[in-house]
């Protein structure tokens, strides 16, 4: 039997904090998406405990706030990129800096300090990654996963392939086949 | 903070090789750390010692003696405690065959080994800043493939 599941990642991950966060029987708020505000001193296990169980979630505490902003704005990327609506280049910026709350400058400037990469380039890598699992999806030609992730055309989307992995869409295919196929005859060794 | 610096460990038995490697590093802007093995067996049994600091990424040379890159690179994978150690290729050939069957066998960063140190400097640069970001941001590294052949 095969099931199609649809879930909202931001629910189930309030959901898996508020049930944690009720644990420790201090009051607490949940400000934003990973944002939360702990009403009350913690005792000195309560922070551990509450990292180690939260850890099993893939869910970290972030102990350096820029780190933290730096990680918030990748989960925005992200987002934007998984977008059925890709948006317009020059709207970008400006829906980052919505979506954050703060100032492009300071975003950039925040996000080049902790990566030492740009912004710019993070959205590239983050669409060609994209990019790579639609072609080992293998359900899209090249020309569709071109067109989906709205570029302009499919020599454009496999040059920026070519720059970002060294590798051409069609040899990066193979080789994950290869990849694939290499486990499945170890397995039944 | 353990997350404010990249170890890297280079399994090379060039000694020229590794003075270069670690001459380049010190002008790159993240902060690294660095150790060396000088051959395969070496660097296995390092990452094999339980107590001892995993890396975040391993540079193998491919012609080692006795133990050569490529059978360190298939240990590696085989192991699933070393199953998400970045893995960088650093050789000085640079066949479309060899890139090939190293990304197959799990290697995620193919750098041929640059002949001029301003070069090695930018190379290394890139793959440095790339398996930061990828580090400091936790992102998935399944997929991730990069060839350097410059």
């Amino acid at each position: 039997m095969k099931l199609q599941i649809k879930y909202d990642i931001h629910l189930a991950c309030k959901v898996i904090l508020q049930e944690h966060l009720d644990r420790l029987g201090v009051p607490y708020e949940i400000t934003g998406i990973g944002d939360v505000e702990i009403k009350g001193p913690l005792a000195p296990g309560q922070y551990t405990e509450l990292q180690l169980s939260l850890n099993k979630y893939g869910i970290e505490i972030l102990d350096n706030p820029a780190i933290a902003i730096v990680n918030k704005i990748k989960d925005v990327i992200t987002e934007m990129v998984y977008l059925e609506e890709p948006l317009p280049t020059s709207k970008i910026s400006a829906y980052i800096s919505d979506k954050m709350k703060m100032s492009n400058g300071h975003i950039s400037r925040l996000f080049s300090e902790v990566t030492f990469s740009s912004i710019q380039s993070y959205i590239i890598l983050q669409r060609i990654e994209r990019a790579k699992q639609l072609i080992i999806e293998n359900k899209l030609n090249l020309t569709e996963v071109a067109w989906k992730l709205n570029y302009s055309s499919v020599a454009h989307l496999s040059n920026q392939f070519k720059k970002t992995t060294g590798l051409t869409p069609t040899i990066f295919q193979r080789i994950i086949e290869r990849r694939k196929m290499l486990v499945l005859t170890s397995d039944n060794v | 903070m353990e997350n404010e610096s990249l170890y890297i460990l280079l399994a090379d038995d060039d000694e020229d090789d590794r003075l270069f490697f670690k001459e380049a590093l010190e002008e790159i802007k993240v902060r690294t750390n660095v150790a060396f093995v000088n051959d395969g067996i070496q660097l296995m049994n390092y990452l094999n010692r339980p107590g001892n600091r995993l890396p975040n990424v391993v540079f193998l040379d491919l012609n080692m003696p006795i133990k050569g890159g490529m059978e360190c690179l298939t240990e590696i994978r085989k192991n699933s405690r070393l199953k998400d150690l970045a893995i960088v290729i650093y050789s000085t050939s640079a066949s479309d065959e060899d890139i090939e069957e190293a990304f197959v066998n799990g290697a995620n960063i193919y750098l041929k080994k640059p002949n001029d140190f301003s070069l090695l400097k930018s190379c290394l640069s890139q793959v440095v800043n790339i398996n930061w970001q990828y580090h400091i941001l936790g992102l998935k590294k399944e997929n991730f493939l990069l060839s350097i052949n410059k």
